[in-house]
């Protein structure tokens, strides 16, 4: 539902933006009535939600030398607990969501292809709410990430072997305006 | 039915003959020829036995109607595993279901049991098939129907008069009228598909650049429920099939999978992470009144319905190892069903409730496994390596699932006692996650 609300402000806000020069109202009809107080004009600020702004260039996001450009870590057969040498990497994204509280993020958890697909949205699933529980450990919000599973669905590699079904026991970590 | 009764006392005799044989011979190996116009070819890689021969007279003015009706009933019911058609050579004057049968004659061809029928044009353009159905040895009618058809009525007509010959010899309803759906994956593109039971009259329901898995066919075959990755996670969708209309049923924070039909289609089970994990929780078919089904810190997922509606099944790894367990439908206390091997998932249950059909992995090979659930005797019953997705036909007797074959997916069935085997490939792409559509009224 989220997603689907957020689509239609989007929607609304591209639609806002596009618009040349607003088009005249017709007036309204005056209704004569007893007197009363006219009410205040009040008018709030409305929240912006922009789904189209990218990592600038330069963002340490983008930067190859930067930590923060590598999104994915790897686990072993079955496993779903973070390795160790990818805590530095966790502890890198976890200081960015905390420094930028309105950056979302998304993980998305991958397993292999052996076995049953909709096991596999389970142990993609296992994987990425791990991830997410390291990152909020280390401070990011709760709010902040949203944990999902692609199953063995999209794998990165596509050969039938051990080396090919590593690639793809992974999570992946994007970044508002990557997904 | 006596007449039922003594075919399938000659079933008995011939299957004690046959099974000898075919322990000398090894597995038969037949070939059909490619349906014209068909997406999904079929070939039947270990027939049934024993196959009672029937033959089929071609319809006496058949050739108006185009593809040769009486070639797509012999060809749905040699499919079976249970017939063999009998070659029958031009007659003059061609027989109808009016003419007198000559028995002795049919007889001598080695007939048991013979149909025969009729095309005609209607003045209103359209046309009127009949047809008789005989037992040759008793020398009786077993009835027949006529059907008003237009041409494009071909094929839908074919299968009734196969399902009406299949139910009469075998006592059991035919499932030639009924739907499959099945996902194929070209290049990059994933198209959900829906086809007659015999693999033809191809239709793209949705096609998608993102993965789709897991159609489970609503029980009115009105309807399939789904889950596309097109929003970058997994989100279940209902998809009306007649007008393309598409419900998103379950799209709640994190991933929303393996939707499940309650038996009068009024519920969807679904697992969700929303709360953390994967657990199953019920919610209407219109996506309201969710509730949670499961408590647990493993994977709970994969859940199908009993057929009474009592109880789902499902597969969860909470004993260390994925397992398959059942629970009450509101909820409650699983028990497990499966205890052989490390890894047994996805349960299917067989229409009259009495069999469980799920994948195990048995010495590194991912196989399709029938437990009988009255007497708990596991037979497993193909002899691939990676199988997925077991699908009951709505008359149990046969399996549709998805292997692979020479690196590519394949849709593979297989009857129920494990003799009957078909291949259904596509020449190109890779076809997946086969549902077998209920029967159609």
């Amino acid at each position: 539902m989220r997603l689907v609300i957020i689509a239609t402000l989007a929607a609304a806000a591209v639609a806002a933006g596009c618009a040349t020069a607003p088009e005249e109202q017709a007036p309204a009809g005056v209704e004569e009535r007893a007197a009363k107080p006219p009410a205040p004009v009040e008018t709030k600020p409305v929240a912006r939600v922009d789904l189209t702004s990218k990592p600038a260039a330069g963002s340490p996001l983008k930067d190859p030398k930067n930590i923060l450009s590598r999104r994915s870590i790897y686990y072993d057969f079955d496993k779903f607990d973070i390795k160790d040498e990818f805590r530095p990497l966790v502890e890198a994204h976890a200081k960015y969501l905390r420094e930028n509280p309105g950056t979302k993020m998304l993980i998305q958890g991958n397993a292999d292809e052996r076995g049953s697909r909709e096991y596999n949205v389970g142990l993609g699933q296992r994987r990425s709410d791990s991830l997410k529980r390291a990152l909020t450990l280390l401070g990011a919000k709760e709010s902040q990430i949203e944990s999902v599973s692609l199953g063995e669905e999209k794998p990165v590699c596509t050969e039938h072997a051990e080396e090919c079904w590593a690639k793809n026991r992974r999570g992946d970590m994007l970044y508002n305006g990557e997904y | 039915m006596p007449i039922i009764g003594r075919f399938a006392k000659n079933i008995t005799r011939m299957q004690a003959l046959l099974t000898r044989l075919r322990a000398l011979l090894g597995t038969v190996l037949l070939l059909t020829a490619p349906l014209a116009g068909a997406q999904l070819s079929i070939e039947i890689t270990g027939a049934g036995a024993p196959r009672m021969p029937i033959a089929i007279a071609p319809f006496s003015g058949e050739e108006a109607l185009g593809p040769g009706v009486t070639s797509i009933v012999r060809a749905d019911l040699e499919r079976s595993g249970l017939f063999r058609g009998l070659e029958v050579p031009p007659l003059s004057p061609a027989p109808t279901e009016a003419s007198t049968v000559n028995y002795a004659e049919w007889r001598s061809r080695l007939a048991d049991a013979l149909v025969l029928g009729s095309v005609a044009a209607r003045p209103d353009g359209r046309y009127e098939v009949r047809f008789r159905l005989y037992d040759v040895v008793k020398q009786a009618s077993l009835g027949g129907i006529a059907y008003t058809l237009s041409k494009d009525q071909v094929r839908a007509t074919a299968h009734r008069i196969a399902d009406f010959v299949y139910e009469k010899l075998t006592g059991e309803k035919g499932v030639f009228s009924t739907r499959i759906a099945y996902v194929v994956k070209r290049g990059s593109r994933f198209e959900l598909q829906i086809a007659d039971a015999d693999g033809a009259g191809e239709e793209a329901a949705l096609v998608s650049f993102e993965p789709i898995i897991s159609p489970a066919w609503s029980p009115d075959g009105r309807k399939l429920a789904y889950v596309s990755f097109e929003n970058k996670k997994p989100v279940v969708y209902v998809h009306s099939l007649l007008d393309g209309k598409r419900n998103v049923v379950a799209n709640f924070k994190g991933s929303n999978s393996a939707p499940a039909w309650s038996p009068d289609g009024s519920k969807l089970a679904v697992t969700l992470s929303r709360e953390g994990g994967s657990q199953i929780f019920l919610l209407n078919a219109d996506g309201s009144n969710l509730r949670r089904l499961t408590s647990s810190e493993a994977i709970d997922t994969e859940p199908r319905f009993s057929g009474d509606g009592q109880w789902i099944y499902f597969t969860s790894d909470r004993g260390g190892t994925p397992q398959i367990y059942r629970m009450p439908a509101s909820g409650g206390e699983p028990q497990r069903v499966t205890f052989e091997g490390s890894y047994n998932v996805t349960p299917r249950l067989s229409p009259d409730g009495k069999t469980l059909a799920y994948i195990t992995l048995n010495e590194g090979k991912f196989q399709v496994a029938l437990l009988d659930l009255s007497n708990r005797q596991v037979q497993i019953i193909t002899d691939s390596d990676r199988d997925e997705s077991p699908s009951f036909a709505p008359n149990g007797r046969m399996i549709l699932l998805a292997t692979v074959i020479g690196g590519r997916g394949v849709l593979s069935a297989v009857s129920s006692d494990g003799r009957v085997k078909q291949r259904l490939s596509i020449t190109e792409g890779d076809v997946r996650e086969p549902a077998w559509g209920p029967f159609i009224e």
